[in-house]
């Protein structure tokens, strides 16, 4: 009887998905194509003042991005440093400035770390006018980059990679605000809250005091999965039932999560002008979801380990109304996008369970991934794939028409190395410089034993591949974790930014080859094979030293 | 244009884009969402809160705690999931536990728990439910599992002086399906079965 449950959760999500793909994807190449501006459109490029007829060359567009991130890490840093004078503050005190730097970096990089608790930390106006405006933007910028790679893959000796503004714009108010209006709606009919009332004190009903909190909730929980951010409104995110009430809302926002990285690959398939080579992606996506969901569904409804054991069932961290099967789709969607919102606390997965959610991050966060990230994430794993298949027949790799040569594939290359590094340096430091080793093991290691290092190695996981989500037992407040988690999601975000969009440009310039009997073909069954070997072998394989000492040493010893 | 002017001049468009998209999104977007919540959803919008006697005496969304002012489990109410949020179920601090599979901490409170469910409901340690002695994800979690409502439906009925064939039916009364059959696990809302128990008297 479960297992029926099981498939047919994971059957309704597929069929829900498999609707919008072409019409969401289709949608979102025509915002990206189109040569028309709505009039909003028109006064808004005017008051901002940018020419919405002329194209970027790539490191225009890349000027771009960083100063629009750059300017929202500021205006966001400033916000919660003057949180005090702000209105609907809730008389909340001026966020430290360590905190503050770490969650604008967090909000701006589409991670949504955070190492606060909102509801003791976050008034009204810093979630609302900083949080939930870097929810809609910093997702637009990852689409827009994604575009920008796509296009440059599409266009031949083209100087230009599209205007980033018009990009940016365009994201935002025909593609993330009205799903936004709706979800948030339907939301709220479910019994997400959305007021000002602030924390309002009740007597129970057996006698007893309690503090119900208010807030402006719904809004920001719909854009908060659409845009794979993740932040909670709550300390405990999803699982709280203001954010998600029950089974259908928690559907609800997988499905929000997961609706634009999935039908991505269709806008992909219609700007390269070939919708076949939109569903080799899409299968390498699905393929990857659907075994991590499946995996981690059976290991934690396994409840391997002395603690579930001793409960009768993994349930400790999640919540009655989702069961084991909600929890872990909720867990699995949350670490295979970009988003990092949780619905049950993943500290408290069994230990091989707890690991899932961990490599669903480390495979990079592209099946499907995150807004935009997710689809450049595996486009750049397609470039390394072609490379590979052509050093195995020996013949110049090539992909869409597109020569791979020194540049590209040194980009690529260097893109792929980035969070690796982030995360074991990150971990690493934290155990090996012995003043840091004392704070993090005295202050911020939650759970004894190898679980420890499975928090701190979680966190820098998330961080780099900006996740978001966390073994929260882990007290991240600390001078070096705000500080080291942060530096960590500007470089894992922007470093391979800049990457793609050079790529974009070096793509853009060439010339199409044309067609040859030579010519692999890249949206046969073969090609997402390979691409999907190629993915488990260069990004999971280089975590698996490090995981013996943590989860795997947990779980098998 | 010289290097300085462009960064000047897109740092200028950024600021300009970064202020305006704040009003639409930040204030404009949450102020509409809240205007219709308010006036179509108000229920909903306000957080479904429950009224016993005009009083607000909780939301059907939020667990709260049946225990006295020591924190001693109050026998003649139905007794919801451990909490991890502050004291338990300190809305204004939700929190999970987030103890590990081999912590010892969490292996002692479920032991600990277990022997103590059994013993004040004169039940056999097997019997007691994973949910009843496993502290939820958000430390608010309104809801159990039918297995351990009913489970209590003995210890209830003898503090209250009710027949137990009475509370059991009170209590399957509020067992609450999967949503469209199939999403979830079934519950029984803690709040509103003990709202029901309340007006049954005894």
């Amino acid at each position: 009887m479960e297992i029926l449950f099981v498939v047919l959760q994971l059957g309704t999500l597929a069929l829900i998905l498999a609707l919008l793909y072409r019409p969401l994807g289709e949608y979102m190449a025509r915002i990206y194509t189109s040569k028309k501006h709505l009039a909003v459109e028109r006064g808004f490029y005017r008051l901002i003042g940018v020419d919405s007829a002329t194209e970027q060359t790539w490191q225009a567009y890349m000027r771009g991005v960083l100063w629009f991130s750059g300017i929202g890490v500021v205006v966001l840093y400033l916000l919660q440093r003057f949180q005090a004078v702000l209105p609907y503050s809730l008389g909340l005190p001026a966020v430290p400035e360590g905190l503050s730097f770490n969650t604008a970096a967090s909000f701006v990089t589409n991670t949504n770390w955070q190492s606060y608790s909102p509801e003791l930390t976050l008034g009204y106006t810093v979630q609302m006018a900083g949080l939930a405006v870097q929810n809609f933007v910093s997702a637009a910028v990852g689409i827009a980059v994604a575009i920008a790679l796509v296009r440059g893959i599409a266009r031949s000796r083209a100087a230009t990679i599209g205007n980033f503004w018009v990009d940016l714009t365009r994201g935002t108010l025909r593609l993330l605000l009205p799903i936004s209006v709706l979800s948030a709606l339907v939301l709220l009919a479910g019994g997400v809250i959305q007021n000002f009332n602030g924390f309002t004190e009740i007597t129970t009903l057996s006698g007893g005091a309690q503090t119900l909190p208010g807030g402006p909730v719904a809004s920001q929980e719909a854009i908060k999965n659409l845009g794979t951010n993740g932040g909670g409104f709550f300390n405990v995110n999803a699982s709280h039932p203001f954010e998600n009430p029950t089974a259908w809302t928690s559907l609800l926002q997988i499905v929000l999560m997961l609706m634009i990285p999935f039908s991505l690959p269709r806008t992909f398939g219609r700007l390269v002008g070939d919708d076949r080579q939109g569903y080799a992606i899409l299968a390498v996506m699905a393929t990857f979801y659907m075994a991590s969901a499946l995996i981690l569904t059976s290991l934690e409804r396994a409840g391997i380990g002395t603690a579930p054991e001793l409960a009768g069932g993994a349930l400790e961290g999640k919540e009655q109304r989702f069961g084991i099967f909600a929890s872990t789709l909720f867990g699995a969607t949350s670490t295979l996008t970009s988003t990092g919102a949780v619905n049950s606390m993943h500290d408290s997965y069994t230990a091989l369970g707890g690991m899932i959610p961990m490599l669903n991050m480390m495979l990079g966060e592209i099946a499907p991934g995150g807004v935009g990230s997710g689809l450049y994430g595996l486009l750049i794993l397609a470039i390394i794939a072609v490379f590979v298949a052509g050093l195995l027949v020996g013949r110049t790799p090539e992909y869409l028409g597109k020569k791979i040569g020194p540049t590209q594939i040194t980009l690529a290359s260097l893109y792929i190395l980035v969070m690796p590094i982030l995360v074991l340096t990150g971990t690493a430091l934290s155990f090996a410089i012995p003043g840091i080793r004392d704070d993090v093991e005295s202050t911020s290691i939650w759970n004894p034993g190898n679980h420890g290092l499975s928090e701190v190695l979680y966190a820098f996981t998330s961080a780099s591949n900006n996740n978001g989500s966390a073994f929260a037992g882990l007290t991240a407040n600390t001078p070096w974790l705000n500080t080291a988690l942060g530096l960590a999601v500007l470089f894992g975000r922007f470093i391979p930014i800049v990457f793609v969009l050079a790529l974009a440009g070096s793509f853009a310039i060439q010339d199409k080859v044309p067609v040859t009997a030579g010519t692999m073909p890249t949206h046969r069954p073969l090609f997402a094979g390979l691409l999907v070997g190629v993915t488990l072998i260069v990004t999971a394989l280089t975590f698996f030293p490090v995981l013996t000492l943590g989860p795997l040493a947990e779980g098998l010893l | 244009m010289s290097a300085a002017r462009t960064h000047l001049r897109t740092a200028g468009v950024a600021v300009r884009s970064m202020l305006l998209l704040t009003a639409v999104l930040g204030v404009g977007y949450p102020l509409v969402i809240t205007g219709i919540g308010q006036v179509a959803l108000p229920n909903q919008a306000n957080g479904s809160t429950v009224s016993v006697d005009g009083e607000t005496i909780g939301s059907r969304l939020i667990g709260q705690s049946f225990s006295d002012a020591d924190g001693n489990p109050l026998p003649e109410w139905f007794q919801p999931r451990p909490s991890a949020a502050g004291d338990g179920y300190d809305a204004g601090a939700s929190s999970g536990s987030n103890l590990g599979p081999e912590n010892p901490d969490l292996i002692a409170a479920i032991e600990e728990r277990r022997a103590e469910i059994a013993d004040v409901n004169g039940v056999d340690p097997e019997e007691v439910p994973a949910d009843a002695v496993t502290a939820s994800s958000s430390g608010v979690d309104p809801h159990i599992s039918p297995e351990y409502a009913l489970l209590q439906v003995p210890r209830v009925a003898a503090e209250r002086g009710l027949t137990e064939a009475g509370v059991r039916s009170v209590v399957e009364a509020n067992i609450q399906d999967r949503d469209l059959g199939y999403l979830g696990e079934r519950t029984v809302n803690v709040l509103r079965l003990n709202v029901a128990l309340a007006a049954m008297g005894g």
